[in-house]
């Protein structure tokens, strides 16, 4: 049963999420609100329920085999991808190497100057 | 009782949900173990080797990508649900949120303006097709939000799967060389700096080679990346006029 309880939580703050991005045509995808909605109901109730955690826990512990049917989908666009082979592959690691330096920078100096400044962390 | 001829009963399996539902679980565990065997290299990542395997099986068997995502949408679906529960890892965190919030915020935000102006501007500028262009974009964002973004800014939802993905091993691989280079030492701030910038990859890269404290702080990276983006990127997009 919690397996049940846990699922219609979820699925019930995705349809949430759905109907009120829908509803609004707000430019964000469902599930992101449907992930706010459980955020906000999470706080106001104070602790996650078991039965919650045991499937939202089970979920993300698999996240990675749920992106294998999209990727996938890779070999539709086999054309695009080759034409733009080049870009893609340099696009990929240099702008992912500038993003961890100036993230990484950006963080840890924001984060000495809070310490030096409040002493309190 | 009778025999039904192999080939009349491949053509039932040949259309049938079944089939491309397990080859997609079993591509998975025989990825898993791949991996391991290769000693858990981010480059070769359980998830892109499945990918490959899927698409070598199904160019090897004639199955086209809509008869397989018949079966695979089963799987695809737990995607919505999935993304819903990282309010949880976000809830646990909520103490550390609250003392570490401006840093974490404005790194975060420094950051992705960072990843999507850097790969908007390096892809315009070698000349990528717009739909590649706009495909690439979310790329440094977990894939079911990703895939949201870019249906909702004119990208291929499938494409940026991929891309996302393949983010993802080349930002496990570059990370521990960057923070190297560039002394940093503090595990909250590599687990932020991964989670941001390779998502569900760095995180799983960062509780298993990183420690506990970097794992929480990639995944609360992850998470608010994923939102901040789904607000940013549209306004992004609109004033690059891409």
């Amino acid at each position: 049963m919690p397996l049940i309880v846990g699922m219609s939580l979820l699925l019930g703050c995705q349809f949430l999420g759905e109907s009120l991005a829908r509803g609004l045509a707000m430019p964000i995808p469902g599930p992101v609100l449907g992930m706010l909605i459980l955020l906000l109901a999470l706080m106001i109730h104070g602790r996650v329920p078991s039965a919650l955690r045991k499937t939202g826990e089970g979920l993300l512990r698999y996240l990675t085999l749920l992106f294998v049917p999209a990727g996938v989908g890779m070999m539709v666009h086999g054309r695009l991808i080759m034409a733009d082979l080049w870009v893609i592959g340099v696009t990929l690691v240099v702008s992912t190497a500038v993003t961890l330096a100036v993230t990484a920078k950006v963080m840890s100096w924001l984060n000495q100057r809070r310490l030096r400044a409040g002493g309190s962390a | 009782m009778t025999v039904v001829a192999l080939d009349q009963l491949w053509v039932y399996l040949y259309g049938h949900p079944l089939l491309s539902l397990l080859a997609t679980l079993v591509a998975f565990i025989v990825a898993t173990r791949l991996n391991r065997l290769l000693g858990g290299t981010p480059l070769l990542h359980p998830v892109i080797l499945s990918i490959a395997l899927l698409i070598a099986f199904l160019l090897l068997t004639g199955i086209d990508y809509p008869s397989y995502f018949e079966g695979a949408q089963f799987i695809h679906f737990l995607l919505g649900p999935a993304t819903v529960a990282l309010a949880i890892p976000l809830y646990d965190h909520r103490e550390r949120v609250r003392a570490m919030l401006v840093p974490i915020v404005l790194a975060c935000c420094a950051g992705i303006v960072t990843a999507v102006g850097s790969t908007i501007g390096l892809a315009a500028l070698m000349g990528a097709a717009p739909e590649t262009l706009l495909s690439l974009a979310p790329r440094s964002v977990t894939s079911p939000i990703a895939m949201g973004i870019a249906e909702q800014v004119g990208g291929i939802p499938s494409l940026t799967a991929g891309l996302v993905l393949l983010t993802g091993s080349v930002g496990c691989a570059l990370g521990p060389w960057v923070f190297r280079l560039m002394s940093i030492e503090d595990p909250s701030v590599q687990g932020f700096t991964m989670g941001l910038a390779a998502h569900g990859f760095g995180t799983a890269h960062c509780f298993a080679s990183m420690g506990a404290m970097a794992g929480a702080f990639a995944g609360l990276a992850m998470a608010l990346t994923g939102l901040l983006t789904a607000f940013l990127l549209p306004l992004m997009t609109t004033l690059l006029g891409v």
